[in-house]
């Protein structure tokens, strides 16, 4: 009987919890509060449609194709001249300083190219190592490109209209020709934040108890480390609710994030990847002496997620090393996942590796952290 | 005393990083006694006590505690005591209410509500039991601390120093709490260096630097160590104490009210010295019985912190 889980010790331990997050007023505040605010920060750094973005504009030819594209720019408020250069090296070094994130070049002889029906070609030479930069204002070119010929390449002109286009937009990414869309990033944050605040969070919470004396009481007492585990452990996967919820109204409402995928696949993913950072927390605990370390420790852990998850840098970009310590980290897997569900409209069936990858990481780290939680102070 | 002992241990042994803290105890705690567990700090009393409830295992020796085996029964142990830490330990943020009524979780105690009542009306904190723990005063923790750990009914408290840091009154009251409980039936093992915590022991153990110097009743611990002591009255008592101090011969000088006790363990040495200063008949030297107070003030004399080291 005795090595039995008790139901009523894990309820007691859970209750216990919910009394002390609820009296521990900033820490609450912190749990909803730092989620919201790293969105806001996070999602408004990386603006998926940031607009007024400075462009140059380098005139070999001038005319009323040109006028109305160059007026069309402007109005889409996507672009915002600022002036004119005339060397493609002056353009160059306008990019590179980072004067200029579009430099827009007419080339000679483009209007008259028009007419004789020769498809001359725009240069639109964009910064794309901001990525964000660029997505939005490259993909409005097309529709202003249209609007443009409407309104110019009527009456005289209208036969060429009608032939295939009568002129191209070639966008030029430099510096990052992947180009990585905010899109990518937003949903990937959720797993930052989920790492980070359930990590340090279950982490600091147990080491209070043995930091203020209170992990002897509880020891010298009958109950078993599953009940405190499960019992410490439980009351944060439901403030882990409580941010992926925040999350998925900010990304939709404040980014329009789109959520194509299966609910369900979302649901298991997230769930799968909350427990893995809280067992990770309870890890941490047992090596940390104090909240302070433990603070620290969890803050740690933080940096490889940020980096080598394919948060910040694409996955299959980085080194073959860094690739295998990536895939060690629970939020890499769960980036995948939920770019796979949200963005590309998976389902279960199609994030089943991901949730193996996190499954595994997840085994090791509940072994070591039972193994390391001993029901005796030595 | 035909009954099995509430704690027997054989050759406890521990040590923290190469050094030895508890080095080869043995005690045998009677059920229904009172047992005062004496050293100085540091001395090992707070390891030994964890090694006994299960806290803590040992490196070497065997032993049981309510008849559970230390090494292997700690559940049946944990189940069956109460301990209570020498630090408050309870949950500072948590009501009074709330802190015994997860204790009382935590051992299934049946009729929960009703026991956790009746123990915040033995406390006399019915009508403060929502106040938050970390907001009483060193005393009321205390008494609350103990409440807490005997809210299962245990056979055996284990008290590890109960009464540090609080004011005399809150003491005795303490010790009429523990007293009756006594009287009920329930062992006490006490560690503790305060004199008037020792003398209401019925047993009494005294370690230092990890090993016990000695054992036995209350009673007998004077003649153990053979302590022999004058009881000295008359004018002046101040600078005869300190003369007596200076003698090599005497052992101890204590002050209580308008009497010196002097004692010594040199039985030959105290009688010329009584015999001398007889003479003199300033003061009045008359030869009593030993008593705990001597042996108590005897064993903590000279007895430094044990934390750096302890003897070659
Ligand atoms: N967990 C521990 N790790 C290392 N050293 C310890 C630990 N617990 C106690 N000690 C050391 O063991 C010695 C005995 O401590 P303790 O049993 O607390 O003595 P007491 O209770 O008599 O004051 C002390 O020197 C203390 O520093
Ligand atoms: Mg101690």
């Amino acid at each position: 009987m005795r090595w039995r889980f008790s139901w009523s010790r894990f309820l007691a331990v859970l209750s216990k919890e919910f009394v002390q997050m609820r009296r521990d007023r900033i820490t609450f505040v912190m749990m909803i509060g730092v989620p919201i605010m790293q969105l806001l920060i996070f999602g408004y750094a990386i603006n998926s449609d940031p607009r007024h973005l400075p462009t140059l504009v380098e005139m070999a030819d001038e005319g009323p194709v040109t006028r109305a594209i160059l007026m069309g720019m402007q109005s889409s408020t996507y672009f915002d001249f600022e002036g004119v250069v005339t060397s493609p090296a002056q353009g160059e070094r306008a990019l590179r300083d980072g004067t200029a994130n579009f430099v827009v070049v007419i080339p000679q002889g483009f209007e008259t190219d028009i007419v004789r029906g020769l498809s001359p070609e725009i240069l639109i030479a964009a910064d794309a190592s901001d990525p964000t930069a660029v997505g939005g204002a490259a993909g409005a070119m097309s529709g202003i490109v249209d609007t443009a010929m409407a309104q110019t390449l009527t009456g005289a002109l209208g036969f060429t209209a009608a032939r295939p286009p009568p002129f191209g937009v070639v966008v030029h990414r430099q510096y990052n020709p992947e180009g990585n869309s905010s899109i990518n990033i937003v949903p990937g944050l959720l797993g930052v934040i989920l790492s980070m605040t359930m990590i340090m969070i279950t982490a600091v919470a147990i080491v209070r108890e043995s930091e203020k004396g209170t992990m002897e009481t509880l020891i010298a007492t009958p109950v078993r480390p599953m009940e405190v585990m499960l019992g410490k452990i439980a009351p944060y996967i439901l403030v882990g609710y409580v941010q992926t919820l925040v999350f998925l109204v900010a990304a939709r409402v404040l980014f329009g994030v789109p959520f194509i995928g299966s609910p369900v696949a979302f649901f298991v993913g997230f769930n799968l990847f909350i427990v893995v950072n809280l067992a990770l927390g309870f890890l941490i605990s047992t090596v940390a002496r104090s909240q302070m370390q433990a603070m620290q420790i969890s803050f740690f852990t933080l940096l490889p997620t940020i980096l080598l998850s394919g948060f910040m840098f694409p996955f299959a970009a980085m080194p073959g090393w860094a690739q295998a310590i990536g895939n060690a980290i629970p939020a890499t897997h769960f980036l995948r996942l939920v770019r796979k569900v949200m963005l590309k409209g998976a389902d279960l069936s199609d994030i089943a590796v991901d949730l193996l990858g996190i499954a595994v990481i997840m085994l090791v780290i509940v072994t070591i952290a039972l193994k390391r939680y001993r029901q005796t102070l030595d | 005393m035909t009954q099995a002992p509430a704690i027997s241990v054989v050759d406890l042994t521990k040590s923290f990083s190469g050094r030895v803290v508890v080095d080869h105890f043995d005690m045998e705690v009677p059920k229904g006694a009172i047992y005062g567990f004496l050293g100085p700090n540091g001395s090992g009393k707070t390891t030994t006590i964890r090694m006994m409830c299960g806290l803590l295992t040992p490196d070497g020796g065997h032993g049981t505690c309510l008849g559970y085996d230390i090494l292997t029964e700690q559940d049946q142990i944990k189940e069956n005591v109460g301990y209570m830490t020498q630090r408050f330990s309870l949950y500072e943020d948590l009501t009074i209410r709330e802190n015994l009524d997860f204790i009382a979780r935590m051992f299934q105690v049946k009729d929960r509500r009703a026991r956790v009542q009746a123990a915040l009306e033995d406390l006399g904190l019915a009508n403060r039991a929502g106040q938050l723990a970390g907001t009483l005063s060193g005393g009321w923790k205390q008494r609350l601390a103990l409440a807490a750990c005997m809210i299962h009914d245990p056979a055996l408290l284990l008290l590890d120093e109960p009464t540090a840091g609080v004011d005399p009154k809150a003491r005795r009251d303490f010790w009429d709490e523990i007293r009756r409980l006594s009287a009920k039936g329930v062992t006490v093992l006490v560690s503790t260096h305060y004199m008037d915590e020792a003398i209401q022991c019925d047993f009494i153990a005294y370690i230092a630097y990890g090993k016990k110097l000695i054992s036995g009743t209350a009673r007998d611990i004077p003649k153990m160590i053979g302590l022999h002591t004058y009881r000295v009255t008359g004018p002046n008592l101040t600078a005869l104490e300190a003369t007596l101090r200076a003698d090599p011969g005497v052992g101890q000088v204590a002050r209580f009210g308008a009497v010196l006790h002097v004692s010594g363990t040199d039985e030959a040495a105290l009688k010329a010295l009584a015999a001398q200063n007889q003479a003199k008949g300033t003061h009045k030297w008359v030869l009593k019985e030993a008593e705990l107070e001597e042996a108590f003030i005897y064993l903590m004399a000279g007895a430094a912190d044990n934390y750096d080291g302890g003897p070659a």
